[in-house]
């Protein structure tokens, strides 16, 4: 269980790099966990080279979630829409360095299925972003 | 400072020994200390052992078969009903409908009376602390038929406020639906008093018994109740049954709900003529090991006491309030011990819910954390989540002693 709670998730839980709003911003996208009520917002700027200049999370959730957020943020920097769009599941896992049930999972995976679904333009986050 | 220790008034061990899941090590050495009975109670042997013999000796579909096993099948379903009617005071037994659990009971009578009684801007009245299962059915058919719902607010103790409840009963309401206890706060409500203030202005009544009636004595003709519902796997029964009670004249002149099998009394090609009460309501093979098993545990907690269960819980409920208010830090919804069933929702200042039952997850503790189907009520608290420890006859003081350290521990991970 210990292993849930790793140094860097909770620093980056109790002080996250990359919470906050982008105005203004190319991309932005909310969703939320109905399992726990947790919200998500994430805003998007662009560089000329269609690169993400710039990143920013908001709402609120537990450590896990919170966590995987601000990661996810700090590795897509400078990254492209193509490649946004490319990430998986695994890829938010490695950061966070855990495994996860499958309740877990979901707060682990809501920050890239907010990021990829802005990256879509889709009206509606769906599951299959992150499956 | 350390409170002083109440004693367990049941003998919790030998309780615990009907458990046989309380004995599982959730990890090596460390035994489930088991906090969740408000989502679902473990079962005991008694009841496992029931639905086992049944199916390996008795099964068989009920009503109509001429053979032993449907006449057995068929007499110990219906013996469950009796167990039923008997257990909450119901006249008769034909007044107990299984459904398959406390959500499909208020389904039932949102289609059933409700379609037929309910007319537009009619008023229903309900409370901000129900759970999904007694906002959305209504809400569902007040979209059908245009009808008007009301709330009786939740104060800042977890109080329902009886003085709003009496004004808007002056909108004269044809139903009023409300939870006999909170499964978030444990508030227990005055569903006598709430009844007959309802009955006083005309309106009919559904009681949410799915927190009352595992764990205190609930008396359908005291209440005065038109409508009680609650679930089998609430009260040490098995998932998949639930009960409708209802009062015989407004069961009778509702129409059926799922049309199918055993519902009927005749049927034509293009016309039926529906069953008397229950089976109306009965559509198709019904959970009937589920109804034994229910069955089971009604003899199982009567046997033990709902007066000694209820006194168990007390005890333990009034401990844990006493504990978590010593921890720095731990916020606790819900009114004082007198008011409240065996469920303390809580928050850690600076950890999410979620966070905070992994780590009690990691010590064997098992709680539920989010918003337990009732965002509404979260909504008013103007909280995402919440973690729920909640007790039942098999929990102990030392149960919560354990909770108590493990909420440590996730302090201590959180350097809080």
């Amino acid at each position: 269980m210990d292993d849930f709670y790793r140094e860097i998730i909770i620093d980056r839980y109790q002080n996250p790099h990359f919470k906050g709003e982008l105005d203004p911003h190319d991309i932005t996208f909310e969703d939320s966990n109905p399992l726990c009520g947790d919200e998500l917002r994430i805003d998007v700027r662009m560089n000329g080279e269609d690169k993400i200049e710039e990143a920013r999370f908001s709402g609120r959730g537990c450590a896990i979630s919170l966590a995987s957020a601000d990661l996810l943020l700090e590795y897509v920097q400078g990254k492209s829409i193509e490649e946004v769009k490319a990430l998986s599941k695994d890829d938010v896992l490695d950061l966070l360095g855990i495994e996860l049930g499958p309740v877990r999972l979901k707060c682990a995976l809501l920050s890239l299925k907010v990021l990829k679904a802005g990256a879509y333009g889709l009206d509606e986050a769906s599951d299959e972003l992150v499956e | 400072m350390e409170s002083l220790k109440p004693t367990d008034v049941l003998d919790i061990e030998r309780i615990q020994a009907d458990f046989p899941i309380l004995a599982r090590e959730v990890k090596p050495g460390v035994k489930v200390v088991y906090l969740d009975s408000t989502a679902t109670t473990q079962k005991p042997v008694q009841v496992i052992e029931t639905m086992n013999e049944y199916y390996r000796r008795s099964n068989a579909n009920i009503h109509r078969g001429i053979h032993v096993l449907a006449e057995e099948a068929t007499a110990l379903y219906e013996d469950a009903r009796v167990t039923v009617a008997k257990f909450i005071n119901a006249p008769a037994a034909r007044q107990i409908i299984f459904t398959r659990n406390t959500t499909e009971s208020i389904n039932l009578v949102a289609q059933t009376w409700g379609r037929v009684n309910l007319n537009p801007a009619d008023v229903v009245i309900l409370t901000e602390m129900e759970h999904h299962s007694n906002l959305v059915p209504w809400q569902i058919l007040a979209a059908q038929k245009n009808l008007q719902l009301e709330f009786i607010p939740v104060d800042a103790q977890g109080y329902l406020d009886l003085e709003v409840y009496r004004s808007l009963l002056d909108l004269n309401p044809k139903l009023v639906a409300f939870t006999q206890m909170s499964n978030v706060l444990g508030t227990i409500n005055p569903a006598m008093e709430m009844t007959q203030m309802a009955h006083d202005s005309g309106a009919i009544v559904l009681i949410d018994g799915a927190q009352s009636v595992p764990h205190f004595p609930v008396d359908v003709q005291e209440l005065g109740a038109d409508f009680l519902v609650f679930s089998g796997h609430k009260m040490c029964g098995p998932t998949g049954v639930g009960v409708l009670y209802g009062r015989k004249k407004l069961l009778e002149e509702m129409p059926p709900f799922l049309g199918g099998g055993d519902m009927i009394k005749r049927v034509q090609l293009r016309s039926f003529i529906p069953n008397s009460i229950p089976y109306k309501f009965e559509a198709g093979t019904p959970a009937i090991a589920e109804a034994i098993g229910l069955g089971a545990a009604v003899d199982y907690l009567q046997q033990v006491g709902l007066d000694a269960i209820a006194a168990q819980e007390q005890v333990v409920v009034d401990y844990a309030l006493e504990r978590l208010s010593e921890v720095p830090g731990v916020t606790v919804y819900g009114p004082e011990a007198i008011d409240r069933g065996g469920v303390t929702a809580f928050n850690l200042d600076g950890v999410h819910a979620h966070d905070v039952a992994q780590v009690l997850d990691g010590d064997g503790v098992a709680v539920r954390a989010g918003h337990h189907c009732a965002m509404p009520l979260h909504d008013k608290l103007n909280i995402p989540a919440s973690a729920r420890a909640s007790y039942y006859l098999y929990n102990s003081v030392e149960d919560v002693d354990k909770l108590i350290d493990a909420i440590y521990k996730v302090k201590k991970i959180f350097r809080l």
